[in-house]
């Protein structure tokens, strides 16, 4: 062994190839994601393309029948023959990208809120943590509806109705990591060994605080999706001609004796998604975080 | 801090919540969204605008129906449901023990289920019976509950044709949706279960319990329960909460069941504001009151948490 | 400006204040403050070890975090080595990190969790750049078997290890840059008993290995009396009584001290009918205290004067100094 400094990078890839759950779950998220994003090359159908000729078609190798493209309906087709595969792909960019991007948003806006709370307590901290009681003790899916309401139902509406509850957990969360580091005789020790601010805070800080909050964004990644799929199947979320993974079901839900194909796939990719984003959530908190409480 | 005082003090904080959320609630309302926009027709004239901004009280100054507003709530006064012509009250009542009963009786399920489970995995972490628990138990979670229940009606309702596809009235009626719903907690609560029994197994007086025999063992175990009762009644809390709160609607619209997650759905669709401000109030109410229950509940269990 | 004496000295306090406030926030200015350091003289000389004690609350840790310029001082002045630590540049400070170290009470709680006890011990040394690669392998290897730790416990994480280890880890972390000086904050408080020997056994044998100066800080009597060769006695801010350990054991001339070794349990039972000082009432609040001597309120000598004026720090046996208006004398045999 040459150093002392831990090798991060190689043994990182290491350790999460020989943990078969996390690794299985990052490919597979890999390959959801990529054929998500690049849908055009995976699919020859536009996911709008209907068939009226072939609606309620259940999954075949067939060659299809429309005019140009021969590609099968492998995952059958919907109640306007459009092909459930290409509409899978382009209704998950739709799930994927409202879950993003209110994670991502809610993430920011909590994380800031979060370290200002800790960061300078007194009244900051009161205001904005009775805020983040009141705001989490109130029916969230609720409020969000009320939300979808006033404003219509659509797409944009629906990430700026979710993000109105998606910032408390991040700032629990950043709060807590700041409160902790703050008073911590880590980094008291960190200045007595004479370690720059910078040093301190890239090496010691930000990684303690990183792992938690990277965990907690794809865990909540995966309930925004889960959300996602909740309001666009009761019909306030995504609207036609757009589509994602909870309105094909939605849609889909008058046809599930005479064929069933139309739901079951979407459900099951909504869950595959969720489930692998929470086993690489939970894998990233067990590595680093040792002392962390594994559920 | 004795109880007497704990439980002045959650009752306080539970009203300055309830507050909050009224005010959240107005202020999405009337300043976010204009109620008369949404009802009335593109083509609607001013003077009908007026009209109907005059008979909605909406024309008063922002604060002046704030303090109408709350005045009314504080009352029992929700308003007059647009959509149905008759009291919020009215509209809420008749749909909303159905769900809370549904909704109890998904609890009772998961916790009934998951208990056994969480324990049998506990017993040895890392057997297959773990493994395969630990897989059911995040499938559970994974899965969108209106999805299951989807699958759960194609099976048992329309290839075996045990139990009806929609409709409320006899027990069977709430079968479905009930287990559909409980599936969610139910994987929560096996892991929480599952955690604890572990933890406290591998405690150091575990070790000493063994070797002292079966009566050790017992007690064991009963303390074991306690903490997993404790943890527990958190969690099935807040789920029960959110559940309320508009995760079962998509459930009961599957099931066609005529509860307040499908009153929630409705009255979207007939954007009817004074029934939604009602319900979320209503909702808020009683989740607070659920809250307060576990934490009293809680703190009856361990004084350690009576800060 | 400094004097004679602090330019000999290797470690030099004069007239430090450190006072904490209370209440105020990012709007309001604080109108109380905690007086938890006030008004403290003292000199420590290179080879010594000078144990600062008192009772929980009296300062000295804060007195500890002082000296190593880990807190910002409220007034005063403190030399190191000649210098004046609160006036050095960015390059100064770090030359002091690499002379004067800390000993936490609870080692672990320094530590980044996520680090093995191997990067803990060698960070010092990388930060200096004093040593990388194969080099500081070596060295860290040294340091474990110098706090008689199994080198092999380089890749272990710190949590997998028992206190008295732990706290090893942290001595070895602080000895890492050869220091000069080390400022040991009750290291052996939080340990069992049977584990206190052996780290006082440790650092009583670095002392005289690594040519090493101490300040021990610690509420127990007995430990501080076998480490240090001077003591000073702290109470709610103020240096009371210092002087070199044997004199103050034989010759008390402040009453809280007398009070305070007084309390101290006796092994041997032939002399257990020693008389005892006991001392009555509580320990006041640091809070905006009122003028005069600290003690006042619980001294059996107290005088008028003693509420009005804080007595000062006066020479009055041979390196003995006591801040206290009157003439106590205690010379029975204490312990």
């Amino acid at each position: 062994m040459e150093t002392i400094k831990k090798p991060k990078k190689t043994s990182l890839l290491r350790r999460f190839r020989h943990n078969k759950p996390a690794l299985i779950a990052g490919i597979v998220l890999l390959i959801i994601f990529t054929m998500v994003i690049l849908a055009p090359v995976f699919t020859d159908y536009g996911p709008a393309k209907s068939d009226l000729a072939n609606r309620l078609t259940a999954p075949t190798m067939a060659p299809g029948e429309a005019v140009g493209v021969t590609q099968p309906h492998i995952l059958g087709t919907d109640q306007l023959g459009r092909d459930i595969y290409t509409r899978l792909l382009y209704g998950g960019r739709v799930s994927l990208n409202v879950g993003f991007t209110v994670a991502t948003i809610g993430g920011i806006i909590g994380v800031i809120l979060g370290m200002l709370a800790g960061y300078f307590g007194g009244w900051t901290d009161m205001i904005i943590m009775r805020m983040v009681d009141v705001w989490a003790s109130s029916p969230t899916l609720l409020i969000a509806l009320t939300f979808v309401m006033i404003l219509g139902p659509g797409q944009k509406n629906l990430i700026l109705a979710l993000l109105i509850n998606s910032w408390t957990l991040f700032c629990r969360m950043a709060r807590s990591q700041v409160l902790v580091i703050r008073s911590s005789a880590m980094v008291e020790s960190g200045h007595a060994i004479g370690a720059s601010t910078n040093r301190i805070l890239y090496k010691h800080i930000m990684p303690n605080i990183i792992s938690p909050m990277v965990t907690t964004y794809i865990l909540e990644l995966a309930h925004f999706i889960n959300a996602e799929a909740n309001l666009s199947f009761l019909g306030f979320g995504v609207q036609p001609p757009d589509t994602s993974w909870g309105l094909m079901i939605g849609e889909g839900r008058k046809y599930l004796t005479q064929a069933p194909w139309i739901v079951i796939f979407p459900g099951l990719l909504i869950a595959t998604t969720v489930l692998c984003l929470n086993l690489m959530g939970n894998w990233i908190r067990d590595e680093f975080d040792p002392l962390a409480v594994k559920l | 801090m004795g109880m007497g005082k704990y439980i002045a003090q959650r009752l306080l904080f539970t009203l300055f919540v309830v507050l909050g959320i009224s005010i959240l609630i107005f202020f999405i309302t009337h300043i976010v969204g204009n109620p008369v926009d949404i009802m009335l027709p593109l083509q609607a004239t001013d003077v009908e605008r007026e009209a109907l901004t005059k008979a909605l009280g909406l024309d008063k100054p922002m604060m002046e129906q704030l303090w109408v507003f709350l005045r009314d709530f504080s009352r029992g006064d929700f308003g007059i449901s647009w959509w149905q012509n008759r009291p919020c009250m009215e509209v809420i009542m008749d749909r909303l023990p159905i769900s809370m009963w549904l909704i109890l009786l998904a609890s009772m399920i998961s916790v009934v289920c998951a208990i056994p489970l969480g324990i049998l995995a506990a017993y040895r972490p890392g057997s297959i019976l773990d493994r395969v628990v630990t897989i059911f138990s995040t499938a559970g979670i994974c899965f969108p509950p209106f999805w299951i229940g989807l699958m759960l009606m194609l099976i048992f309702a329309v290839k075996l044709g045990w139990l009806p596809t929609s409709g409320m009235g006899t027990w069977k009626h709430l079968v479905l949706p009930a287990v559909s719903i409980s599936f969610r907690p139910m994987g929560h609560l096996a892991q929480i279960v599952r955690f604890e029994m572990i933890q406290q197994l591998n405690a150091l007086y575990a070790v000493t319990a063994r070797a002292k025999g079966v009566t050790e063992m017992t007690l064991l175990f009963k303390h074991a329960l306690k903490n997993i009762m404790t943890a527990s009644l958190t969690m099935i809390g807040n789920d029960y909460c959110k559940q309320l709160g508009g995760l079962s609607a998509a459930v009961e619209v599957v099931f066609g069941f005529a509860g307040f997650g499908h009153l929630i759905s409705e009255t979207i669709e007939n954007m009817d504001f004074p029934l939604l401000q009602a319900e979320v109030f209503f909702v808020a109410i009683i989740v607070c009151l659920i809250n307060l229950l576990t934490d009293i509940l809680y703190a009856a269990f361990d004084p350690r948490i009576r800060y | 400006m400094i004097d004679e004496k602090a330019k000999k000295s290797l470690l030099s306090v004069r007239n430090v204040k450190k006072y904490f406030p209370i209440g105020g926030g990012l709007l309001t200015k604080a109108k109380s403050f905690v007086h938890a350091v006030d008004d403290v003289t003292l000199d420590v000389m290179a080879g010594e070890t000078l144990g600062l004690v008192g009772e929980s609350g009296c300062g000295k840790t804060t007195m500890g975090r002082l000296a190593l310029k880990l807190l910002p001082k409220t007034s005063g002045e403190i030399y190191f080595q000649g210098e004046d630590i609160y006036a050095y540049t960015k390059e100064q400070e770090k030359k002091f990190r690499t002379k004067a170290q800390l000993i936490f009470q609870d080692s672990f709680s320094s530590f980044d969790s996520r680090d093995t006890i191997g990067k803990i011990i060698g960070e010092p040394l990388l930060v200096h750049e004093v040593a990388k690669g194969s080099e500081l392998q070596d060295r860290v290897e040294q340091l474990l078997l110098d706090v008689g730790l199994k080198a092999d416990l380089m890749n272990e994480y710190p949590h997998t290890l028992a206190a008295g280890q732990k706290q090893c880890i942290g001595i070895a972390r602080s000895i890492a840059l050869n220091p000069d000086f080390i400022v040991c904050d009750e290291p052996i408080s939080a340990l069992d008993v049977s584990v206190r020997a052996m780290v006082l056994n440790l650092l009583k044998d670095l002392q005289a290995s690594k040519n090493l100066t101490y300040m021990f800080i610690s509420h127990d009597i007995r430990v501080v009396r076998w480490l240090s060769s001077h003591i000073a006695v702290m109470y709610v801010g103020k240096l009371c009584e210092y002087a070199e350990t044997e004199e103050l054991f034989k010759n008390r001339l402040h009453p809280y001290t007398e009070a305070l070794l007084s309390a101290v349990p006796i092994e041997d039972p032939n002399k257990r009918d020693i008389k005892r000082e006991i001392l009555l009432g509580e320990v006041p609040s640091p809070v905006d205290p009122p003028p005069g001597c600290r003690f006042a309120a619980r001294c059996k000598l107290a005088t008028e004067r003693c509420f009005k004026e804080d007595p000062i720090l006066e020479e009055r046996r041979p390196g003995h100094w006591v801040a206290c208006w009157e003439n106590f004398h205690g010379e029975s045999e204490i312990s």
